[in-house]
């Protein structure tokens, strides 16, 4: 029984009364916010911290002290504490970032409460070890996701929300109907008595096909092809830090809930569902970063490569091997770090600038080059530049992938990520590089006189750590390896994760 | 009684694909509505339907004798239903929020964010 596996649930919670509480106080909201996600960063170091020492890897709260297939126990092995940590990581990031962007407007709304429930739901999907209660937590995340996209209420968001809110929901629902189908087989919704009872299961045929429903759930989540129009559709509209936010987290719930679901449940017919997968990945790499190579906005650009960054972490599973998946959470570890990062400097630029179309900004090298080295540092580890964190992610996964002699894949994982080279440089030189643009000088002039340097140096503040985080990543990458090698082995090895759930309480 | 649970949940979820396939917001809202309720009685359905078989235990038994309904599913869709509800809730609200600024029911004129 680890307590510390509930507390990056219940502090989000916690905080996010409290700003509900005192939600007439702007001020109030902003230390509840920056303390909050304060100290369920502190939290998720602390869970991973006791999660890898642990002699199982596996640390387990039975709640309301029923034993574990009959209530719904909280489990954190060392992927979910990961990802928890990110999830930490990137909402206290995004929390300080937000006190001098986001108006006051947004915070009277209920900001910082909606972020808090968000930060809850997203740690409560990577901590469940039942899958109806995984449900509860994608619709908790989801329903503050909503709302946070329609905050301000204009047009733009409003048409990027419905199909947002529409595609979204039908995931839901699709994955309501495959636990209840799921339930249906085996009698059971614990995920480590699943992974008994499905292998026990007759018509072996039928439990892929609930797979398939698990797969098209998640990716919808995930933004995968060919089920992605939503995310470039409505990423872009929102405030920049909920953009940031959005981008790093809720596409990764839905890798996670991949990674969870096809290395402890759906292994039984690998030669299928993993095929499937590593096409789904081969697809998605290429159309996002196509898409992104066709826009000169920044946020569009950032959204399709989401989406194309998705298609590496589906490669590294439907790979599996240890290095693979080693490979793939590593992936996607400094996908957030990075992604959520160039948001917040497409921010930046835009307060700098007050335009995100890099048709109308420029010569921000030449007047911020700390922002332009941090930008470097972001966009350069996202196209895999060495020895940055991206390069060290796609060099174990190209390597994975030459290991299964899968060359389509390795072929296509190299060219995206020279394309991604392409978009990443489009920026800079757009962005950065040519001088700002004559017409629009008058406006850059007047959003810059706006936005005091305190404000600035306040939002450089979480970039300069994500910055240095993405080039640490790649450097010091020894220590993060062990983790993750050790992650990638209890992926692969459900027993582990089943003696500890089920032996636990013992 | 299963079988034909099972044609009305499949009837349901043919109906809700189809309404959110129609261009008009509110047909959208209806095509989800169906969808929440489909998978509700889907689960309801798969776990089996028993009459009249409360899941009591015998003093000194460890079991039900005979057959008997399983409560769970139930407290699922209890669940589901009340998470859907709040989420219609939501959808509704949006699209009249989004009526009130777009000015526009249908959904083929609503691609600014698109391209």
């Amino acid at each position: 029984m680890s307590p510390e596996v509930a507390l990056p649930v219940i502090i989000p919670f916690i905080f996010g009364s409290l700003s509900v509480i005192l939600y007439k106080s702007n001020t109030a909201q902003r230390w509840l916010g920056v303390i909050g996600t304060g100290a369920l960063l502190v939290a998720a170091m602390v869970l991973l911290h006791n999660t890898y020492t642990h002699p199982d890897g596996v640390l387990i709260i039975a709640l309301g002290d029923w034993p574990a297939p009959f209530g719904i126990v909280l489990v954190s092995d060392i992927l979910g504490a990961v990802m928890t940590l990110m999830a930490a990581l990137i909402g206290f990031a995004v929390a300080i970032y937000s006190l001098p962007s986001i108006s006051s407007d947004h915070e009277a709304f209920g900001y910082y409460p909606l972020m808090h429930l968000l930060l809850a739901g997203v740690c409560g999907a990577f901590l469940t070890g039942d899958i109806f209660n995984l449900y509860v937590w994608v619709e908790v995340l989801l329903v503050a996701s909503f709302a946070l996209l329609i905050l301000g209420g204009e047009r733009a968001q409003m048409e990027g929300a419905i199909k947002y809110v529409t595609l979204n929901l039908l995931s839901s629902i699709m994955l309501l109907t495959a636990v209840g189908l799921t339930y249906g087989m085996t009698g059971t919704l614990n995920m480590a008595d699943l992974v008994v009872k499905l292998a026990e299961v007759e018509n072996q045929g039928l439990v892929t096909v609930v797979s398939m429903l698990y797969l098209v759930a998640f990716s919808i989540k995930a933004a995968a092809f060919p089920l992605f129009f939503w995310l470039p559709a409505s990423y872009h509209t929102p405030p920049v830090a909920i953009s940031a936010l959005f981008a790093g987290l809720l596409t990764k719930v839905g890798v996670y809930m991949l990674y969870r679901f096809f290395s402890l449940l759906f292994t039984q017919d690998m030669g299928y569902t993993h095929e499937i997968l590593l096409w789904i990945g081969g697809f998605t790499m290429i159309t996002g970063v196509l898409g992104a190579a066709r826009y000169y906005e920044i946020r569009r650009i950032l959204s399709f490569h989401i989406v194309s960054q998705i298609g590496y972490m589906f490669m590294a599973l439907a790979l599996f091997s240890p290095l693979a998946l080693a490979g793939g959470i590593y992936f996607i570890v400094h996908n957030i770090v990075t992604k959520s990062n160039l948001f917040l400097i497409g921010g930046v630029i835009y307060f700098l600038r007050g335009s995100h179309e890099l048709k109308q900004v420029g010569g921000l090298w030449r007047e911020r080059p700390w922002l332009g080295l941090m930008f470097l540092a972001s966009a350069l580890s996202l196209a895999g530049m060495p020895p940055l964190s991206g390069f060290i992610g796609k060099y174990m996964l190209v390597r994975a992938g030459v290991e299964a002699e899968s060359w389509g894949i390795v072929a296509v994982a190299l060219g995206v990520g020279l394309l991604t080279l392409y978009s990443m440089v489009k920026i800079w030189a757009e962005a950065f590089w040519k001088a700002q643009p004559q017409e629009y000088a008058e406006r850059a002039a007047r959003f810059e006189r706006a936005i005091s340097e305190r404000s600035l140096a306040i939002m450089c503040l979480p970039i300069a750590v994500l910055a240095i985080l993405a080039v640490l990543l790649g450097v010091g990458m020894q220590p993060v390896y062990e983790v993750l090698i050790a992650a990638a082995e209890q992926m692969r090895d459900p027993q582990i994760y089943v003696d500890a759930v089920l032996g636990g309480n013992q | 009684m299963e079988p034909l649970m099972a044609f009305v949940v499949g009837g349901l979820f043919a109906a809700s694909i189809y309404m959110m396939l129609r261009r008009s917001l509110v047909k959208l809202v209806i095509g989800l509505i169906l969808l929440s309720n489909a998978a509700n009685l889907l689960i309801f359905t798969v776990s089996g339907m028993q009459r009249g078989l409360p899941p009591l235990i015998a003093p000194g038994d460890t079991l039900p004798a005979g057959g008997w309904a399983d409560p769970l599913p139930q407290a699922l869709v209890l669940t589901a239903i009340v998470i859907g509800f709040g989420v219609l809730a939501f959808a509704v609200v949006l699209i009249h929020r989004a009526y009130v600024v777009v000015k526009e029911d249908d959904l083929e004129k609503m691609r600014s964010t698109d391209t």
